[in-house]
């Protein structure tokens, strides 16, 4: 994140805001509040995002604090961790002729 | 990525936030999409606002002010996601009251009696919120997520405005023929709302998937949502032609599109007293931003 920074006005800052809805339920990105301090950026995202009672507690964060990680690397496929490693489809088939039974369903 | 790489990804249903790489004509055609969206909010409370000292009752003023409020808010969260797009809040609101950006064709109109404000509020706000839905899937993501607020806000508001309605139509006989009186001068702007019927293949805002329905899809729904609502009430919908086929398409006289043209290009009747309302209010509170930006510093 961060790049899109250098179109803002001078002299304010992005902070990306964040609400939960609920008690207990995950913070989610509503969107964005610019403004100078974060003495300001605590009023617009209160008037913005929490003034007809939509959230029960907001994150108010800067922009520049908001490490995104957007890139995994699989180098070495570990595909047996995941459901995708196990195509069991061909190998059932073929053990169900060998056993000369059907399908389940089909029984 | 290439340019049309990205038209499949998002004509699959593929979204894209900020700092995602993007064709330049996507994302102009997002800035001018979303500039306009912006300045429609910011301009729709000018019609209301003239009805906030002459609201019949305190409870009525408290509600319309509450959702001038709510609209100028929406103009806010929208400004600061065409900012990140790159045009600032300041280059947005020299280009709206220079006139040289659009906004929607039925704040252009006065706003004549309570039975206008009550019109308004139900009907604009709903053919606005069909076009807001159809935002909610936007391949643009930001844009996407402002959006579930708008629409929240927007739909206790078609609340106020039937409300209004109702309360009205079951007063005397003259606060009907406000009521009827003012659907009849605003029937027009509102056929006229969601644009012509181009088809939605060739609408470059249906194409990058900005937008996820066509236009004539947006008034049909409005017309099969609100015309019955409209006639439950005993009020006549000033357009003979309006029926619904048995295919279930309604049939309606061709809305004046030379109308449309004219008044969204800045010669609506109210257009240039609201913009200089705009310059007005905009000049007296240079200070204001002047100081925060100061005082911060």
């Amino acid at each position: 994140m961060g790049a899109p920074d250098r179109f803002v006005r001078s002299g304010v800052n992005v902070y990306e805001v964040f609400r939960q809805e609920r008690k207990g339920q995950a913070f989610q990105h509503a969107g964005s509040v610019a403004a100078p301090d974060s003495a300001f950026a605590e009023a617009y995202a209160r008037e913005q995002y929490g003034r007809r009672g939509e959230s029960v507690a907001l994150w108010v964060v800067p922009r520049d604090s908001v490490l995104e990680i957007d890139e995994f690397v699989d180098e070495l496929q570990k595909n047996y961790h995941r459901v995708d490693g196990y195509p069991l489809k061909e190998k059932l088939k073929e053990a169900r002729e060998r056993a000369g039974t059907a399908a389940p369903a089909d029984r | 990525m290439t340019e049309q790489e990205f038209l499949e990804y998002v004509q699959s249903g593929g979204q894209v936030e900020t700092d995602d790489w993007m064709p330049d004509d996507y994302r102009a055609k997002l800035i001018k999409f979303i500039e306009m969206h912006g300045n429609s909010e910011l301009m729709g409370v000018l019609p209301e606002r003239e009805w906030i000292l002459r609201a019949p009752t305190l409870q009525r003023k408290l509600a319309l002010t509450a959702k001038v409020q709510d609209e100028v808010g929406h103009a806010q969260l929208i400004y600061r996601v065409v900012e990140d797009l790159g045009k600032p809040r300041e280059r947005c609101l020299d280009d709206l009251v220079s006139g040289k950006s659009k906004f929607h064709n039925v704040f252009h109109y006065p706003t004549e009696t309570w039975g206008d404000v009550g019109v308004i509020a139900w009907l604009v706000d709903a053919a606005a919120i069909i076009s807001q839905k159809a935002l909610l899937k936007c391949s643009y993501a930001p844009y996407a997520r402002i959006m579930k607020k708008i629409c929240w806000e927007e739909s206790f508001h078609i609340l106020h405005g039937r409300d209004v309605i109702l309360t009205m139509m079951n007063g005397t006989d003259e606060q009907r023929e406000l009521v009827q009186e003012a659907l009849t001068r605003w029937w027009g702007p509102l056929m006229q709302f969601h644009g012509n019927p181009i088809s939605k293949e060739e609408d470059p805002m249906f194409i990058w998937r900005i937008k996820s329905q066509g236009n004539e899809e947006a008034r049909q729904q409005f017309l099969d949502g609100y015309v019955p609502q409209i006639w439950e009430l005993g009020l006549t919908v000033p357009d003979p032609n309006l029926r619904k086929n048995e295919d279930g398409v309604w049939e309606y006289t061709e809305p004046d599109w030379a109308e449309l043209k004219h008044v969204v290009t800045g010669h609506g009747p109210q257009t240039a007293e609201r913009l200089e309302l705009r310059r007005t209010t905009r000049a007296e509170t240079e200070w204001v931003r002047r100081t925060v930006l100061s005082e911060a510093a």
